[in-house]
């Protein structure tokens, strides 16, 4: 941890003085800078004030690293030999002992200043005399900093700090930024920061241009389709004072932002309810397979999942102190790895014990909570009671936007993805193989199926530990979106016996529609109703539903149905 | 980052049983001895609550060791029973009785949950117990048989919502009021909701909304944010307990939302809360606490080496990798103020500590704080502050002095009081 600290900080500061690499300690600031400099040291408020603005002023960009210290707090006055005093930015801390020691930093420039030896200088803090920042100093330097981040971001490499600067801008009103703004549309080419820039020049110009000018930028944002436009749109139709012209297309431009907000919020909640299905869908797979096929209540379905979850763990332990360096691959090892993991587990526990009760439900029942529980402590122990941090890989953050208003996040994308294969994969398993001939076999009729020379012990043993690697993968997946920690199953046990009965018990399909239905429902109720009511209403409807169809979505049919 | 070993869980138990059962078994056998005083502390070792309370257990103990180290209590070495409520409500008013009435202890440190607070509070109070109680909670009340070293809403909550408001802190005009759905998420969105409407935010701009524990699925919710935020003046005041921030904050990032779109001032996100988490989706929002571990004044460095050398010592699960926050914080003065008090009072009687508590001041880690002369509660500094990446806080602001606690807001209920020596307790204030 330590070590990761001090590597995140040597990559800020690397970051944050990257000037310092080229240019020469030695570069003197022009004067009137100089005297800007050793005037925000003083102790009275007023001169600091003015000094800090003077600086802002001069839009010397080598004045932002002092800009920001003051802010910080992180400025210094030290005594040179023969009297003088120079103002300089303190580093982080180190403590040696007692004492603590802060590398020093020019205030012009923020280049490391040297000892006579050539390396960077520690200065005891306490032989530093700290200068206050008030917080009216703060106030006012705010702005400046805000003036020299935004049109740097506008030029930033990462095409979403581009696209946030833009936005701020565009938030802020300030015409002083139009320019800046034109320039940066003049020459950017992602459409998504296009995007922002053109609604922010609009936001500005409805803000405080010319009368046309507002009209103009009205329509202009209409056919953008702004939402952060909506309110200054229903502000700029409802003004009386307005002209006529500029309320006319202030008023369009509001219905047409509505009727792309109603389209972008109907795709969103589609998604949403789409992403919360293959959720439900993974983590109901296994338990449908070891449920439905088998007969057998799994309590300790969750617990399996929180196996897989930690072997996730596990695994980016192990890459993060061998193989720093394939990091962001972690997550594709420990998939297969979670399953074959809660796969074994599964394996022990059928021929460890659930063997012995096939055919007494209750007995299963009652066992299989005993065993959640002793997973569920065994991790306590092995891991401690607190959640363990699971860090996404960075392809696995953030999202894609797809249309403005719209972005998809890449790990529910990816989850969407991996029930598709599971469910792919279960299928041509069950009905395009001989293994899965024989399961369906032992499933319909054990004696027939024993008789006729399928090893129906192996089977069972074998389809156990599928279920329960199933719930493995399941596991991998949610530590992508939620936490880790030892009752990660009971959290989801609940869930994933409500789409496999609503589903009806032993029905692939059955699975996949109630997941599907359930994730929807959720969705399209949540937003009226709340998340508490809105799952009070799932159950209510799941219990309705039970009572008017007990077997489920997909009753099975025939013989098999009576035994 | 291995936790505990069999080998350790069993000593542990082995520990922790034999405390417990000596309390219970051979309570006369051990009072005789003379020497010791018998402080409780009650707090929850397992189920979903050890998770926070674990760490004010163990900051109990370092604080007895380094008081014992010291002399004791007026001579008297102070002897913890230590008993496990197991985040079972009904639990603690059980251990509660149990401490007061069979191992009579002096004092009892303890709790978390204000519905755990409720439910021992009629035992201390028909016992005439004392309980160090030292977590944030949403105020509305004033026992006599109570100290609260936490903040009350107008140590927390108004500042927070201050500073957003302030020019500094973004000048927002659009809040979202986010909780998990239990009583202080509750009444501390009643306080400022009605802290907001006082200050002329208009009621449509303010939204409430409330999930159950555990809630995982956020994705409904951050695209209303998303909505309500959309035009950028807007800020999140999120009371969402512990385990369903993970996947909020992850959604929030992944939905596109950073903290320039609108920041989360969080209120129940501390910094060990922060250790179970991937930090990289919470950098740059926002906290409101009365103490952080980055605050840089001597004694916390003494406090926050001496718990890592501590969690070390007694091979706590994380070792010196343990941080120290809020609650932990006041959970460890509560203990140094009690000792004073015992001292000043010459006396372990609950009723002469009461008195002597009033007006106690400690150099606690965060620096300086004083119990309040009347209303049971503490007057403590505000600090607003930064998530960073190693999931430490940068403070951002900080209140001028300490700010006294109002255990009635007087935004919820401004004809209220809390004073035990003029009044008894609440009282009706005169119009």
């Amino acid at each position: 941890m330590v070590r990761h600290i001090l590597l995140a900080l040597m990559l800020l500061s690397g970051l944050a003085a990257p000037a310092a690499a080229q240019a020469p300690a030695s570069t003197a600031p022009p004067p009137e800078i100089a005297k800007a400099i050793a005037e925000v040291a003083s102790s009275d408020g007023a001169v600091q004030e003015a000094a800090a603005v003077a600086l802002g002023k001069t839009g010397d960009r080598k004045t932002l690293p002092l800009l920001e210290a003051l802010r910080e707090g992180s400025v210094a006055v030290r005594s040179l030999p023969g009297g003088k005093k120079e103002t300089v930015i303190v580093g982080d801390k180190v403590s040696e002992g007692d004492k603590t020691f802060v590398p020093l930093f020019t205030a012009y420039g923020k280049d490391p200043i040297l000892a006579p030896d050539g390396k960077p200088l520690l200065a005891e803090l306490s032989t530093l005399e700290e200068v206050a920042t008030g917080r009216s100093l703060r106030l006012a330097i705010r702005p400046l900093i805000d003036a020299f981040s935004g049109n740097t971001q506008l030029a930033d490499a990462a095409w979403t700090v581009r696209k946030s600067a833009a936005t701020k801008m565009g938030n802020s009103g300030d015409p002083a930024a139009l320019p800046a703004l034109s320039e940066a549309l003049a020459r950017e080419k992602d459409r998504w920061v296009r995007y922002e820039l053109e609604q922010a020049i609009a936001l500005i110009r409805l803000k405080s241009g010319t009368e046309a000018e507002r009209a103009a930028a009205a329509t202009a944002l209409g056919d953008l389709g702004s939402a952060d436009a909506l309110d200054r749109l229903r502000d700029a139709a409802a003004d009386g004072a307005a002209p006529a012209a500029l309320r006319q297309a202030a008023a369009d431009s509001v219905k047409r932002v509505e009727r792309w907000a109603l389209l972008t919020s109907t795709i969103q909640t589609g998604f949403q309810g789409l992403s919360l299905g293959s959720i439900l869908l993974l983590m109901a797979l296994g338990l449908a397979i070891v449920f439905g096929l088998m007969g057998v209540i799994n309590m300790a379905h969750g617990e399996l999942m929180a196996l897989g979850a930690y072997a996730t763990f596990v695994t980016q332990g192990l890459f993060q102190a061998h193989a720093p360096g394939a990091f962001e691959y972690y997550f594709l090892v420990a998939l297969p790895l979670s399953f074959l993991v809660s796969a074994a587990a599964g394996f022990a526990l059928e021929r460890g014990v659930i063997r012995f009760l096939y055919g007494r439900p209750l007995e299963t029942l009652l066992l299989t909570w005993g065993v959640s529980l002793m997973i569920q402590q065994g991790l306590r122990l092995w891991f401690g009671a607190a959640n363990v941090d699971v860090i996404s890989p960075q392809w696995l953050s953030g999202g894609i936007p797809v249309m403005i208003g719209v972005q998809l996040p890449y790990n529910r994308l990816f989850i969407i993805g991996l029930a598709a294969v599971a469910v792919a994969a279960m299928y041509l398993l069950l009905f395009r193989t001989d293994a899965g001939l024989r399961i369906r076999a032992v499933t319909q009729n054990r004696g027939m199926a024993a008789c006729l020379g399928v090893r129906s012990r192996r089977v069972d043993a074998l389809t156990f530990a599928l279920g329960a690697g199933l719930a493995g993968v399941a596991g991998c997946a949610l530590t992508q979106i939620g936490n880790v920690g030892p009752e990660l199953g009971q959290n989801y046990i609940v869930d994933s016996f409500m789409v496999v009965v609503t589903g009806g018990v032993g029905k692939l399909a059955g699975t996949i529609f109630a997941a599907a239905g359930i994730g929807g429902l959720n969705k399209i109720i949540e937003p009226e109703l709340g998340a508490v009511f809105g799952k009070v209403a799932i159950l209510v409807a799941v219990i309705l539903f039970i009572q008017r169809r007990p077997s489920g979505l997909f009753a099975a049919k025939g013989r098999y149905a009576d035994s | 980052m291995q936790g505990v070993t069999r080998r350790d869980f069993l000593r542990t138990a082995a520990v922790v049983g034999a405390g417990t059962a000596a309390g219970i078994g051979f309570p006369s056998v051990l009072r005789a001895q003379g020497g010791t005083v018998k402080v409780g502390v009650l707090h929850s070792l397992s189920g979903t609550m050890a998770i926070s309370e674990v760490s004010l257990r163990d900051v109990c103990m370092m604080a007895f060791d380094e008081i014992n180290a010291k002399g004791g209590v007026l001579g008297k070495k102070i002897e913890p029973v230590v008993v496990d409520p197991a985040s079972n409500w009904d639990l603690f008013a059980e251990k509660a009785k149990q401490l007061l009435l069979q191992d009579k202890v002096a004092v009892t440190f303890g709790c978390w949950t204000s519905v755990s607070r409720k439910s021992v509070l009629p035992v201390f109070e028909n016992n005439n117990g004392l309980l160090f109680y030292p977590v944030q909670y949403e105020g509305e009340e004033c026992s006599k048989n109570v100290f609260y070293t936490g903040a009350t809403p107008n140590q927390q909550l108004i500042p927070a919502a201050e500073y957003l408001m302030s020019k500094e802190g973004g000048a927002y005009k659009k809040f979202y009021l986010l909780g998990t759905d239990y009583v202080f998420p509750r009444t501390a969105n009643k306080i400022l909701r009605a802290f907001l409407l006082a200050k002329g935010i208009p009621a449509d701009s303010i939204a409430e909304e409330y999930t159950p524990f555990n809630h995982q699925d956020y994705q409904t919710i951050v695209g209303k944010i998303k909505r309500f935020a959309s035009g950028g003046n807007a800020a999140v005041l999120s009371t969402i307990n512990g385990d369903s921030n993970v996947p909020f904050y992850k959604e929030f990032a992944n939905q596109g939302l950073r903290s320039e779109n609108a920041p989360i001032m969080a209120f129940s996100v501390a910094e060990d809360e922060l250790r179970g988490m991937d930090t990289s989706a919470l950098v740059g929002h926002l906290a409101a606490w009365n103490y952080y571990q980055s605050v840089s004044t001597p004694q916390n460095k003494t406090f926050v080496n001496a718990f890592k050398a501590y969690a070390k010592k007694a091979n706590l699960p994380g070792g010196d990798k343990r941080v120290t926050d809020d609650p932990m914080e006041a959970a460890y003065f509560g203990v140094h103020i009690w000792k004073q008090a015992a001292e000043k009072a010459k006396s372990l009687e609950v009723d002469a500590v009461r008195k002597a508590v009033y007006g106690q001041e400690f150099l606690a880690p965060g620096g300086k704080i004083k119990m309040d002369e009347a209303n049971q509660h503490t007057y403590k500094p505000v600090l607003i502050g930064e998530i960073l990446k190693d999931g430490q806080f940068k403070v951002v602001s900080r209140s001028k002095g300490l700010v006294k606690a109002e255990p009635w807001s007087i935004y919820t209920s401004p004809d209220k009081g809390c004073d035990w020596v003029k009044e008894k307790g609440t009282y009706q204030k005169k119009a």
